[in-house]
């Protein structure tokens, strides 16, 4: 058999019936994830078509996007942003009753950001297919899984059969050379990646991410890479499962345990891309030339290393993002003043994101008039931090410690900003609107964001440590 | 979804590129648990100003877009999230085809499975649509063709399956149910092998 990369093996195993030019092909999916969102139009179409789940164990539900982040009141009533949003929690709970699927409700220590809880759970496997109605599912390809965001009537359709109606993408990798250097995080990195191939540079094709770099990334930071994949238009990204990832997920509650275990893990290993496996294009990245980096228009692929001025526009388009933005080309991005500062999403929002905002905030202040959301990606992670005292630390600088739930990075849930406001975020869109009408988003890591919260505007990391030291 | 054969109809034009899902629909208005009534939302923070008053300065609000079915956009439409309402929110609009030099994956996916035409040209045929709006064009689905006023046609690829969707009005789901026997099969090989990475057809 002529060499394949990792993408075709998953592909492959997972081929119910091969495409032709008439039809795609029929590929199985062995996880299903499901939020209130994208879902409650599929169900009802099952409903009104008299069709059952056909798998409700392959389906992990959760609640996370219309969730309100603030606690519930002493009467237990949560302080959802409308009567709608409460409608459309209270609409999958229901779903999931009828339909007989596990729910991670709010009573759950596994509620939390869809893509968080995935791994979380060892429910995200190496070689698996994982779908969900939400675009940011390539962060389960942190595993050497191949996930992807589907629309609601394909939750229809993979509710019902357990499959999907595909073409086969194409592949493209991603080799980063090289190490990072100190202080600069996974997000950094694909910040870089992004602004190098453009928003629309993956569209079509999974990035396979590979090198040296990557494999010295932890699991978490993967997780961070894979999930901006789709910022690059991609349909998904993965990387090789290797002993970083088996040994994140042994004994987690989903994982096979004993002889099953041995037996997934020989499997697995088998999973990486063939040598001489060729794919549809290649990209090279130097990790060792990235410093810390930020958004500083209105997508993704609008990005600057931190400490270098504004690039002037290019063209009517990035024109009208910067006026947006209210900056000018030619002007420094540090030293713009901040008035929100977000640290969470399913980018930025697990227990090692929580450490590094927590080890610049330790024992000093937020900035006068700067509001700061930190929000656990789960409700096991919002545990796991308070157990290490980071809300400790958090709360003694003036920043807001939340409810587990996607809260700024979409802002359906009532966390917005107001009109004109400069967020420094840890989310992965900069979107007009995004955070609120009007709000301008800077994407950024957890540390830069941080640092942004103590010194009330956009500051170097590295300036700010050494002026600290 | 109804069978579809030829959209006639002026084009309006958003001249912008990447224009995103959360430009299409705000996720604020994603809280609804129904597809139907979302066009009043289409492109909200651009169409309206804060005070709800219509913005004069979006294209499609002015004069000569009014009733077009065809939107010619920038490269790169649709891109950003999964959201099915994206496509719900322009079908419900008013829209029935969206041209441009490049469409995001997943919105081009979900608008295909509702009866949103989505149509990816060159850019120089690109170029020109979007500088002329307010022409009246034919899309003939089946023929892959987009007639112009004078005379000339631009030709356009469509995947196959898609194209016989939107001309019999196919329901994909039915499809996929159709192959029940196929997906128990597979199933029964992956429960006898459940890690295994070999070709499973
Ligand atoms: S955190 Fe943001 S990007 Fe991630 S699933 Fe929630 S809304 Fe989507």
């Amino acid at each position: 058999m002529s060499p394949r990369t990792i993408i075709d093996k998953i592909w492959d195993a997972h081929q119910v019936r091969a495409e032709s030019s008439d039809t795609p092909g029929i590929l199985y999916v062995d996880l299903h994830l499901i939020h209130e969102v994208t879902t409650p139009q599929a169900f009802s179409e099952l409903r009104s078509r008299g069709l059952k789940v056909r798998c409700p164990e392959r389906v992990l539900a959760t609640l996370d996007h219309s969730t309100p982040t603030l606690p519930a009141d002493a009467e237990g009533r949560r302080p959802y942003v409308t009567a709608e949003a409460r409608h459309q929690v209270d609409q999958l709970e229901a779903n999931c009753q009828e339909f007989g699927i596990e729910l991670n409700g709010w009573s759950s220590e596994h509620r939390g950001i869809v893509h968080v809880i995935g791994p979380e759970l060892g429910a995200t496997q190496p070689g698996m297919t994982i779908v969900c109605g939400d675009s940011h599912t390539a962060t389960h390809g942190a595993f050497g899984a191949l996930a992807f965001g589907i629309g609601t009537t394909e939750v229809g359709h993979v509710l019902a059969t357990q499959c999907l109606l595909q073409r086969k993408p194409k592949s493209m990798a991603i080799h980063v050379e090289g190490k990072l250097r100190p202080g600069v995080s996974a997000k950094d990195l694909i910040l870089h990646i992004i602004g190098r191939i453009g928003v629309g540079g993956g569209t079509g094709h999974v990035i396979e991410y590979g090198g040296p770099a990557i494999e010295a990334l932890s699991m978490e930071e993967r997780m961070t890479v894979c999930n901006m994949s789709i910022e690059a238009g991609a349909r998904a990204g993965l990387i090789a499962p290797d002993q970083v990832t088996f040994d994140w997920l042994q004994g987690r509650p989903r994982t096979p345990r004993g002889a099953d275990w041995e037996r997934a893990v020989a499997a697995w290993r088998t999973l990486a891309s063939d040598a001489g496996a060729r794919y549809d294009n290649e990209v090279h990245v130097d990790a060792s030339a990235i410093g810390p980096t930020i958004s500083y228009g209105t997508h993704p692929g609008m990005v600057t290393p931190i400490a270098a001025a504004i690039p002037a526009a290019r063209d009517a388009q990035e024109a009208k993002a910067l006026a947006y933005m209210q900056f000018d080309g030619g002007q420094a991005l540090t030293g713009q003043k901040v008035d929100v500062v977000f640290v969470g999403s399913c980018t930025n929002s697990r227990l090692s994101d929580l450490r590094d905002a927590a080890a610049v905030m330790r024992g000093r202040q937020v900035a006068d008039g700067v509001r700061v959301l930190i929000v656990p990606g789960s409700v096991l992670i919002k545990r796991e931090a308070e157990a290490e005292g980071l809300d400790e630390i958090f709360r003694a600088a003036g920043a807001e410690w939340r409810e587990a739930g996607c809260s700024m990075c979409i802002g359906m849930n009532g966390d917005i900003a107001q009109p004109g406001q400069l967020v420094v975020s840890t989310s992965n869109r900069n979107f007009e609107g995004r955070q609120g009408p009007g709000v301008r988003t800077v994407l950024a890591s957890p540390r830069v964001a941080a640092v942004a919260a103590i010194a009330g505007v956009i500051t170097d990391p590295d300036a700010f440590q050494e002026r600290a030291a | 979804m109804k069978p579809l054969n030829m959209i006639r109809s002026c084009t309006a034009s958003l001249p912008f590129e990447n224009i995103d899902t959360d430009r299409i629909i705000p996720a604020r208005f994603l809280t609804t648990t129904e597809r139907a009534g979302l066009g009043r939302y289409a492109f909200n923070d651009w169409r309206y100003h804060e005070d709800g008053t219509d913005n004069p300065d979006f294209p499609l609000n002015q004069a000569d877009a009014q009733g077009c079915r065809i939107l010619v956009a920038g490269h790169n439409f649709g891109c950003g999230s999964s959201r099915e309402h994206a496509p719900w929110a322009l079908l419900d609009y008013g829209i029935e085809a969206v041209i441009s030099s490049g469409i995001a994956d997943i919105f081009r996916s979900n608008a295909l499975k509702n009866g949103l035409v989505t149509i990816v040209i060159d850019e120089s045929e690109h170029r020109a649509l979007l500088a002329d709006p307010g022409i009246e064009l034919v899309i003939d689905i089946a023929e892959g063709s987009i007639s112009k006023p004078d005379g000339s046609a631009i030709r356009f690829e469509l995947d196959r399956f898609a194209r016989h969707c939107l001309l019999n009005g196919v329901d994909q789901l039915g499809f996929l149910l159709d192959a029940d026997a196929d997906i128990s099969a597979w199933e029964s090989r992956r429960a006898a092998n459940p890690y295994s990475m070999e070709k499973a057809a």
